[in-house]
């Protein structure tokens, strides 16, 4: 039993869906969160549709105290706050009382950049040489770890507090250094996941980049198409996922709920060297981390029965799909079921990881694989190598046992975690 | 002597910022901010903001340093709307 880790919460804040049973509905039933989005149009975007969660004034009285709301503008934070907040209650925890923290249990929840709504303001203050206008918050709303400093202080937790990023890569990164915390003996619980940010200042970059799709702003749920022969660029998303991970020892001991064990996992990067660039992954860093990930996990190529790929809607993912049958050496009828939550969702940047790790997690509780949307017209690359039975256009029933679930980043960085069914022995 | 409505006013204010364990009617005018109504130290910016909108005056960094409690407050209060 030592040294196994579990996940005994989940939380989601995502485009289709705020809250775990929002979510799961969504994913069954194949509901998109993408949406157009006048504010883009207006600013001249050529991609205007994107994927926001939607928030109402009444969850944000649930979640934030009337002084935590003022001049509160960092919809990442807003969205992470949610999430872990989410993730702590549904494992059965409770904020601590005002004296003491829990020395035992810390955060990793990662993000790209936060606060940018919230910086913005404070550039136009600043340039306006009103500096001191800024108010108290401008500083823990715009730093990256504003985020896990908000989730650690709301929560009272002792351990290890800290923002980890490695662009798209960081929700699954985030997942996988809580797992190695926890079994190195250093916490007993670790409050993990991701947030990113929605918005122009956040997604214009991507759209000067010319990678995201420009001809479905009137058709914004089609737009987003992982695995398809028509895929047309990433569709950007925001949002955030958190999952809390329990020693076993931890988690029986107070009668836990358990959705998962976390196997094992692994991180590393193609060094921009190869075919990687710094927007690229390389081909034998991606084989090498998934193989890294299932080795550390202790589980052979055949065991997988389930892939949730990273799978932007670029004419990446038939490369993506490649590197998982070479790493696996499995193919056509013997690959494993694979989805693409992004179909939804859009690309939630640095969210991506652990809201899609959240998506996966799901499918051991509902007992299905999660449909695949926008892809009818699979890419003809993609059908060389996995048979199309494998990618379901429909939610599936399906008790699957071992999930693999990676992210690929900028700077041609990986990750890729195993999650397996937990069955008490 | 005080003038009640900005007593009201400075009240209406410092209210969002008290800790849970303070409530309004525990403010009185010789109350501290910090020490009395324990008020976070990084808020007292927030609420000299508050009282520029409030009153449509500028604070400088010695008002500031000045405002121990709600009557130092509303004393500068009187002082910047006569000026």
């Amino acid at each position: 039993m030592k040294g196994r880790v579990v996940i005994t919460g989940l939380g989601v804040c995502a485009p289709n869906g705020v809250g775990l049973s929002n979510f799961s509905h969504s994913l069954s039933f194949g509901i998109s969160g993408i949406r157009f989005h006048q504010q883009l149009a207006d600013l001249g975007f050529g991609c205007q549709i994107a994927g926001k969660p939607e928030i109402t004034d009444l969850q944000m009285d649930t979640y934030f105290s009337p002084l935590e709301r003022k001049g509160l503008n960092s919809s990442g934070l807003v969205y992470g706050v949610m999430a872990g907040t989410d993730a702590w209650g549904d494992a059965g925890f409770k904020p601590m009382g005002k004296d003491h923290p829990d020395w035992d249990s810390g955060i990793i929840f990662g993000t790209g950049i936060l606060g940018t709504d919230k910086f913005r303001e404070s550039i136009y203050l600043i340039d306006n040489k009103k500096t001191r206008r800024l108010g108290s918050t401008s500083v823990m709303q715009t730093m990256a770890s504003g985020i896990s400093a908000y989730l650690g202080g709301k929560l009272g937790l002792g351990n290890q507090i800290t923002t980890n990023s490695s662009a798209c890569a960081t929700g699954t990164e985030a997942i996988i250094l809580g797992m190695e915390r926890i079994r190195s003996g250093k916490a007993k619980v670790m409050l993990v996941g991701s947030c990113s940010d929605s918005g122009p200042y956040i997604w214009g970059g991507f759209d000067a980049m010319r990678i995201l799709p420009t001809q479905y702003n009137n058709d914004p749920m089609r737009a987003s198409r992982p695995m398809s022969a028509t895929a047309a660029g990433f569709v950007p998303g925001s949002g955030a996922g958190a999952l809390v991970l329990e020693s076993l020892e931890h988690a029986m001991a107070r009668g836990a709920t358990i959705y998962a064990e976390v196997l094992g996992g692994a991180v590393n990067s193609g060094g921009q060297r190869g075919n990687g660039s710094m927007t690229a992954p390389n081909s034998e860093a991606v084989q090498r981390c998934i193989k890294e990930a299932l080795s550390d996990a202790k589980v052979i190529y055949k065991e997988v029965d389930v892939i949730n790929g990273h799978l932007t809607a670029t004419s990446k993912d038939a490369e993506e799909i490649k590197n998982w049958s070479e790493a696996l050496g499995r193919s056509g009828k013997d690959f494993p079921y694979i989805n693409a939550t992004k179909a939804l969702i859009g690309h939630c940047l640095a969210a991506s990881g652990s809201v899609e790790a959240v998506a996966s997690i799901l499918q051991f509780k509902e007992g299905k694989v999660f449909g695949n949307n926008n892809c009818s017209d699979l890419h003809p690359e993609i059908l060389k190598i996995v048979d199309e039975s494998k990618i379901p256009l429909k939610t599936i029933s399906y008790n699957s046992n071992i999930i693999a679930k990676a992210s690929f980043g900028f700077g041609d960085v990986n990750a890729c975690v195993i999650f397996k069914a937990y069955k008490p022995n | 002597m005080t003038n009640q409505s900005h007593y009201e006013i400075l009240k209406e204010i410092v209210k969002i910022y008290l800790p849970e364990d303070v409530s309004v009617s525990d403010i009185t005018e010789e109350s501290n901010f910090t020490s009395e109504l324990n008020i976070n130290s990084a808020n007292l910016v927030d609420i000299i903001l508050d009282v520029e909108d409030a009153f449509g005056i500028t604070l400088e960094n010695q008002d500031m340093d000045q405002m121990k409690t709600v009557k130092d407050a509303l004393r500068i209060v009187e002082q910047k709307l006569v000026e």
